[in-house]
């Protein structure tokens, strides 16, 4: 199916709803229909290639979405915080491509194929726009530059069948009450930016983007509006939790559900914040942008069983993704392709209609369509997912493979920390040696020494750094992912070694 | 008319609209409350519901009919019992997941 046809049934289903609101403006359903529609006819009669976003949410942001989408052109939205050398080599890649930008236009920007989002959006307010033709459901919807974590960025692809099969497949149609408002502040350039705006389009709730986020802003809007439900990235709720200080409650009772994911989250950080925010239930979602978003979640339910319990495997839980949606098929395969039985670790194989494994020019699906995440992760014995991070992050130690997740964990437990990253450094004797860098808390200065004995009496010896630094933060994206490869950068500089291919 | 994944179509008694879901195996009858729905941009003769084909289909719910295995998804609520050849669509119940988005 074609996403054109989710804005279509949204309008004449509950076309007199608010559908997004930024600042004092609002655009309810059957409007933002007909803009978008008005888009799809100028990007037609332009006959532009793509259409690329440049800036926060706006009300423009989905009146282009849905343009291009009706148009047939794909969507790219581009991280407005690149430099300006990543930037311009980014819309060189999109020579067609109209350009609705924020601010002033990028450097370099050649007049006509450039437009403000404000004009864009105004120039599109005429009515009986006629809704545009059904559509090729195998056309390139959306065209999403992955963070690049381990390597230079490259285009994710994703179909209308893709993102329509996760719509269909997890959400229901039309299911939000009258007064429900979700707030996103996550970026629009990020698959879960896309993805909320379109599952809560479909369930008919009213969306509040939030420009720029910050602890303060973020909680005085969840109150003015009373906003019922919430996405963060792990970074932003750690910085809501801290904000809050010594309080004993969030003070936003409005609030039914807040959901998480897109990076690990710290176990200190979502046991405050369940406490602080004690009537709201927590979603951790997870999926990788290849996957059209969430594949996997552990629910307000989930959550509360592991908290209550005595039996330590459920108790676990709390640092799992939960179960897989329906719909998605999970293979937990070692590397030779041979498939894992629950409680072994190993990389994760992911197979459904939502599923693309895509990047422009090339497939990563095998012949039976499976998609290598390049995530190592294991399954409970009741099918709970446990991701342990990238692949490429393992660390070879004497030959024994170490996930930095499991002992990054133990150095979070520590009262003292905030922030913890565990990488490999090359070593003559061992392959890679084992460094720890940690954030203190504020105004604390941990005992290396006590770190290393804590993470030795939990793991064992060859799980310890041999070495722990002591940073003011860690290098992450604008979307909370750690830079790893940055962390290795620097203490190899510091210590006068290159850094590792 | 042939029903595909995505064919929208409305009804000749009511409001109501629904969208293909899951298209039937063979060639199959839509009617609601009694009567053959159309596609979304016809304009049929209304007339009311039919005698024996009371009902209502509701907003986001989807109706399952197992002999053929067409599933509609309804988007925009009225009266009249949604049928396929004759045999009344049930309603598909599932546990909605939390919201995750």
């Amino acid at each position: 199916m074609h996403l054109g046809l989710v804005l279509d049934m949204a309008a004449s289903g509950f076309g007199d709803r608010t559908a997004v609101t930024v600042g004092g403006d609002s655009v309810t359903y059957a409007g933002l229909a007909e803009r978008s529609w008005a888009a799809s006819a100028q990007i037609g009669d332009r006959a532009v290639s793509s259409v690329v976003y440049l800036g926060t949410n706006h009300l423009a942001y989905p009146v282009a979405l849905f343009g291009a989408a009706g148009a047939g052109v794909p969507f790219v939205p581009l991280n407005y915080r690149l430099g300006a050398d990543q930037l311009a080599a980014q819309l060189e890649a999109h020579p067609g491509a109209l350009v609705v930008h924020e601010g002033e236009p990028p450097a370099g920007a050649d007049g006509d194929r450039f437009v403000g989002r404000q004009e864009f959006y105004d120039s599109l307010a005429v009515t009986g726009a006629a809704e545009p033709e059904a559509q090729d459901p195998d056309a390139t919807c959306l065209l999403l530059y992955t963070s690049g974590t381990t390597s230079a960025p490259k285009a994710a692809v994703l179909r209308h069948r893709h993102l329509v099969s996760y719509l269909f497949g997890t959400c229901e149609f039309g299911a939000a009450g009258h007064d429900e408002a979700a707030l996103v502040a996550v970026p629009p350039y990020h698959i879960a930016g896309v993805a909320n705006l379109l599952s809560n389009l479909y369930a008919g709730r009213r969306i509040v983007y939030l420009d720029r986020f910050d602890p303060e802003g973020w909680l005085r809007t969840v109150r003015e509006e009373r906003v019922t439900q919430a996405m963060v990235i792990p970074t932003m709720l750690a910085r809501i939790v801290e904000h809050l200080g010594e309080e004993t409650d969030a003070g936003t009772p409005s609030l039914a559900s807040l959901s998480y994911g897109g990076s690990r989250m710290a176990p200190a950080v979502l046991l405050r914040a369940l406490e602080l925010f004690g009537s709201t239930g927590f979603v951790n979602a997870y999926g990788l942008t290849e996957t059209s978003s969430t594949i996997a979640l552990l629910g307000p339910d989930d959550h509360r069983d592991a908290l209550s319990s005595a039996d330590p495997a459920v108790r676990a839980r709390l640092g799992s993704v939960g179960r897989l949606l329906p719909g998605i098929e999970l293979e937990v395969r070692d590397e030779a392709g041979r498939v894992l039985p629950p409680g072994e670790p190993g990389l994760l194989f992911l197979r459904g209609d939502q599923v693309s494994g895509e990047y422009t020019g090339t497939s990563l699906l095998d012949d039976d369509g499976w998609f290598c995440t390049r995530d190592r992760g294991h399954l409970d014995a009741e099918g709970y997912l446990f991701v342990e991070g990238r692949a490429d992050d393992t660390i070879i130690r004497g030959g024994e493979n170490i996930a930095p997740a499991e002992i990054e964990d133990v150095l979070l437990d520590h009262e003292g920390v905030v922030d913890a990253v565990v990488v490999g450094l090359p070593d003559d004797e061992w392959g890679q040696r084992l460094v720890g860098v940690v954030v203190p808390a504020e105004g604390g200065h941990p005992d290396p020494e006590e770190l290393r004995r804590l993470v030795r009496a939990r793991l064992r010896s060859s799980k310890t750094p041999e070495h722990i630094e002591f940073w003011d933060e860690l290098p992450r994206t604008d979307t909370g992912k750690l830079l790893r490869r940055t962390v290795i950068a620097r203490l190899a500089e510091a210590q006068g070694t290159a850094a590792p291919a | 008319m042939e029903l595909k994944a995505g064919t929208q179509l409305k009804s000749a008694v009511s409001t109501t609209e629904v969208v293909v879901v899951k298209p039937p195996g063979g060639e199959v009858a839509l009617t609601c409350g009694g009567l053959p729905m159309v596609g979304k941009d016809e304009a049929p003769e209304m007339a009311g519901v039919q005698p024996g084909h009371e009902g209502a289909a509701l907003l986001g719910k989807r109706y399952v009919d197992g002999p053929s295995d067409i599933e509609v998804l309804c988007t925009k609520a009225g009266d009249g019992q949604l049928a396929v050849d004759g045999r009344p669509l049930e309603l598909k119940t599932a546990k909605p997941l939390p919201s995750s988005d």
